[in-house]
């Protein structure tokens, strides 16, 4: 299966960063995001960019970002464009299908976030390192990477679900715009609406706790969210239900 | 292994109230073009899709290369091709790319993959722009390739849902001068489905007429006339008077007459020798040029089993 998977994030990846024809497209397509998260945004907030913990929020957010836009295509934009049926009646299986798609779109969310995060670094160092190599610690480097992988995985495996439903691209990114949306702010705005006591005292917990392991339940936590939601998407992946869509 | 291509008996799919394939069985075998006609909405397609194993049907059994498409649909998959309804290519990619990748989905080994796809390109004379991207080509284009698509990983069975949709009548043409050429070349199975009398007149050696779900008529194009069709006498010459008319028309063979021009059209009742009729005509002073018998065309058998209660 895990050539088959390969397969289709190869036909993927072709799609995505070659629709604009050319290699100079990709880098024009990438170029905002690099522009603003790996350079503009490091240059004004200066060393502590790599000094503090503030790159590890960056990681786990920013993953999300081209998975939303991306993954609402998956599935919606074979069936608007009419490809759907065709790949449907080749021998690949569901799940070849499904990880091949989630596969792809994380894997580019994942390696954007890389770059961005390289760009960021190499900026910090050129504009705030006065000689002195400035480096992210390694913690907060391997620690990111999984984050980033998780979040991308997160947003890839409910875009996937969505995508599976929506009649058009269009319906799916407006619902995932949605769904992004109540990822970042209702934690927030949960945690706004606590008590002040309980607050205070949550508070007092995440900062006497031992970073690593409040990392490490993050991740195991994320790590199960993505599991759950991937075996809802694969319950949900049904050749017939998705012709009769 | 099993002599015929596709088994079905009695096959069934309802969608809610509606019963879009009505205990269907047929039996295609392997080698021939079987084409499977009908009206929109008569469950050509459905019929496809379940056969591909794309649906699963309300009740009944259906076996592809002797494989069963309830349990087996992974297997049919494997070894078959398929234009469906759409091209189902990939807009975004260039020609190459889409071949490219369902070779890899095929699993055609990389020198093969090559190769055949150089094969096909080549053959359907589009291996000059296989590098483009396949949004801007025509919709005639777009079809050859993706017959090419169909044919990629050599299946013993194609199916073809309404090839010629949508194409200008050159196109269209062009387009089944290559299916003949390439299904001759590569000695495939296709079950085809249309609603191009031509067409299937063209291409195929087994004709089945879907109306509403239900099998109408099987059989080769000839058969399809003699069984739907009366057979007629066209006679071209000179003076048909109304007379005459009104006396063929009083015999008991006759079913009806036509007249257009100096052309006579006499539909029989069964069929029987034309040299009665001749004598008739002769005798009542027709200068004959030309007497030629013949079945009504596919098109008047479809309209007959189309039209009838």
């Amino acid at each position: 299966m895990s050539a088959d998977i390969w397969t289709v994030m190869w036909k993927e990846w072709r799609e995505l960063l070659f629709q604009r024809g050319s290699l100079r497209g990709i880098m024009l397509s990438l170029l905002p995001s690099v522009l603003l998260f790996g350079i503009i945004l490091p240059s004004q907030i200066g060393h502590f960019w790599v000094e503090s913990a503030m790159p590890l929020g960056f990681w786990g957010w920013l993953p999300m970002l081209p998975v939303t836009v991306v993954i609402a295509d998956a599935f919606a934009g074979e069936r608007e464009r009419h490809t759907l049926e065709t790949l449907l009646a080749s021998p690949l299986s569901e799940q070849a299908i499904l990880f091949g798609k989630v596969g792809a779109v994380v894997g580019y969310a994942w390696v954007l976030t890389l770059i961005i995060l390289l760009a960021g670094l190499v900026t910090v160092n050129v504009i705030h390192g006065n000689g002195k190599l400035l480096l992210y610690p390694l913690i907060i480097t391997l620690g990111g990477m999984i984050f980033a992988l998780l979040t991308a995985t997160l947003m890839a495996s409910i875009g996937v679900i969505v995508s599976l439903r929506s009649a058009t691209v269009k319906q799916a990114a407006q619902q995932l715009a949605f769904a992004s949306l109540a990822i970042t702010w209702i934690p927030l705005f949960g945690f706004s609406l606590l008590p002040t006591a309980l607050q205070t005292s949550l508070l007092e917990s995440a900062k006497s706790a031992n970073t690593t392991q409040l990392f490490l339940i993050s991740i195991v936590i994320l790590a199960v969210v993505d599991v759950g939601l991937l075996l809802v998407a694969m319950t949900r992946f049904k050749r017939s239900r998705l012709i009769l869509d | 292994m099993t002599a015929n291509a596709i088994r079905i008996s009695n096959l069934t799919r309802n969608f809610g109230n509606v019963r879009a394939l009505d205990n269907l069985s047929l039996l295609i075998p392997k080698g021939v073009v079987f084409g499977f006609l009908g009206a929109n909405g008569s469950g050509k397609t459905t019929t496809i899709r379940l056969l591909l194993g794309l649906l699963e049907p309300t009740s009944g059994h259906a076996e592809v290369l002797g494989f069963d498409t309830r349990s087996h649909s992974d297997k049919i998959r494997q070894h078959t091709g398929a234009l469906l309804e759409h091209s189902g290519l990939y807009e975004r990619l260039s020609a190459e790319d889409n071949l490219e990748f369902y070779a890899r989905v095929w699993r055609l080994p990389t020198a093969k993959r090559r190769s055949r796809i150089k094969e096909l390109l080549s053959n359907m004379g589009l291996w000059q722009r296989r590098h483009e991207i396949v949004g801007g080509w025509s919709r005639g284009m777009k079809q050859k390739l993706a017959v090419a698509r169909a044919m990629l990983h050599h299946p013993p069975l194609i199916f073809l849902d309404e090839p010629t949709t949508g194409l200008d009548p050159v196109a269209a043409a062009a387009l089944r001068d290559e299916l003949q050429e390439t299904v001759a070349r590569e000695g495939v199975t296709v079950f085809l489905t249309t609603h191009n009398l031509v067409e299937a007149e063209k291409l195929c050696h087994q004709i089945g007429v879907i109306r509403q779900g239900k099998l109408l008529a099987i059989g080769n194009p000839d058969q399809l006339r003699v069984q739907a069709g009366n057979p007629r006498i066209e006679i071209v010459g000179r003076g048909f008077t109304p007379k005459l008319i009104d006396y063929l028309k009083s015999q008991p063979l006759i079913s009806s007459t036509q007249i257009q021009g100096d052309r006579l059209t006499i539909t029989l009742r069964k069929q029987t020798s034309a040299a009665p009729l001749v004598k008739i005509l002769v005798n009542a002073g027709v200068e004959i040029e030309e007497v030629r018998k013949g079945n009504a065309s596919l098109e008047e058998v479809f309209l007959t089993l189309m039209e009838a209660p």
